[in-house]
């Protein structure tokens, strides 16, 4: 198999990460264009015989932190923002909304390192090559990640509450 | 007591996530056994794992897009950046030779003329590079108009639309982004059923550019009939279609595009 057909067969994994990284269907695809033209155009920096998967996970990783720090003024306005919304309803709908929110609300690189672990079901060692870190900072971003989802599905139940009251 | 192995915050990760072996997980379980609330902390992590991978998994199965496998599938660019730089190269050439090579430095800012006929070349190369191609003559096709007029509006930073061009038996085949000496240039292309193209290209213009009524240029074999109006510079080239045909078509697109 050639990298076309290769690139072409982690098209839905790049999609997957992508919507889960950015949220939105339209951002997470225009994530998944750029990601595969810079590919394209840095192909001759990949080693044959290398996981191909892992390298465009890395190129994907770098043109969203660059797009990121393009429009850091947006990124601070929304790590400003108060709670969640709150519904009165709950629904599996509404939950996986929630998620996505709660998951925009975690630092980058807390959230890539999740996502690779979590979605790509990528080893330690591989998220830290892939993200270029150390495996401890892997380790402890995994850590803070995780906590920081679980206290905010947490409080999003008291939260809702206070604001139903009044 | 002495005996209970040591536990570290990794090891509770791995084990949220199933990947201690055999004999390291049945340690952290009875050290979990003895702590409810870390029990309860990992528990809730599988939980949101698990909430992830259904939220998100369905994402595999969507259709992709076709523009993206293209993207993915297509050749590395090298050749095809190379075939620009010889238009580019070729333009340049034939701009000289011709005497109205118009380097913004030269003449007063945003004058119109000079402005335009920047434009129309542009144009016209754009169209000999991307009107002959047979595979990928755009990057998102006409079955998704609506993303295409979306994203290339976004990214020329105006309010782009594609115009329709059905009653001069013309049919849009999709759209690509170029870049321009400003910024993003959005690309439509158009067909007839035997196959005669025209492009119409669509740029931001900076404030100081005036509207300018019809003008027409000739690069090579590409006829290019261009104008501004309001925020936006407008080019329609062929290499398939009379003058005469091409301004039919330029008045139509101009009167569609009117707000």
């Amino acid at each position: 198999m050639n990298e076309a057909e290769r690139l072409v067969e982690l098209i839905p994994r790049l999609r997957r990460y992508a919507r889960a990284l950015v949220g939105d269907r339209a951002s997470a695809d225009d994530l998944v264009q750029d990601t595969l033209e810079r590919a394209w155009a840095k192909l001759h920096l990949y080693r044959r015989g290398t996981d191909l998967r892992a390298w465009l996970f890395t190129v994907m990783h770098n043109v969203h932190v660059n797009k990121v720090r393009a429009t850091r003024v947006t990124a601070t306005l929304e790590d400003e923002l108060p709670e969640l919304a709150q519904r009165a309803s709950q629904g599996d709908a509404l939950l996986v909304r929630d998620l996505d929110r709660a998951i925009a609300r975690l630092p980058t690189e807390q959230r890539s390192v999740l996502l690779l672990v979590t979605l790509e079901e990528m080893s330690y060692e591989e998220v830290a090559h892939a993200l270029g870190i150390p495996i401890g900072t892997v380790m402890s971003r995994l850590s803070r990640a995780r906590e920081k989802l679980r206290m905010m599905m947490l409080g999003q139940g008291a939260a809702a509450k206070l604001k139903v009251v009044k | 007591m002495s005996t209970e192995p040591t536990v570290t915050e990794a090891d509770l990760q791995a084990y949220a996530d199933g990947r201690l072996g055999v004999e390291r997980r049945a340690e952290v379980e009875s050290w979990l056994a003895a702590r409810p609330e870390d029990a309860e902390r990992v528990a809730a992590y599988r939980r949101l794992g698990d909430a992830l991978r259904a939220a998100y998994d369905p994402v595999l199965a969507e259709p992709v897009p076709q523009y993206l496998e293209s993207t993915a599938a297509r050749r590395p660019r090298a050749r095809r950046i190379a075939a620009v730089a010889g238009w580019i190269t070729l333009g340049a050439l034939l701009g000289a030779l011709a005497g109205w090579e118009a380097r913004d430095w030269r003449r007063p800012a945003g004058q119109p003329l000079a402005e335009g006929a920047v434009m129309a070349r542009r144009a016209a190369i754009a169209h000999a590079t991307y009107s002959p191609e047979v595979r990928h003559p755009v990057e998102v096709g006409a079955d998704q108009e609506e993303h295409l007029v979306a994203w290339l509006s976004k990214r020329v930073g105006a309010r782009v639309r594609a115009p329709k061009l059905d009653e001069v038996g013309m049919a849009l085949v999709g759209g690509r982004l170029l870049p321009g000496e400003s910024g993003p240039v959005a690309l439509f292309m158009y067909q007839t059923a035997a196959g005669r193209r025209l492009t119409l290209y669509i740029r931001a213009e900076a404030k100081g550019n005036r509207e300018t009524a019809f003008r027409y240029a000739r690069e090579n074999n590409v006829s290019v009939f261009y104008w501004i109006e309001r925020d936006c510079g407008y080019a329609i080239s062929s290499a398939d279609l009379s003058k005469e045909e091409l301004l039919h078509i330029a008045t139509l697109v101009y009167k569609q595009l009117e707000p």
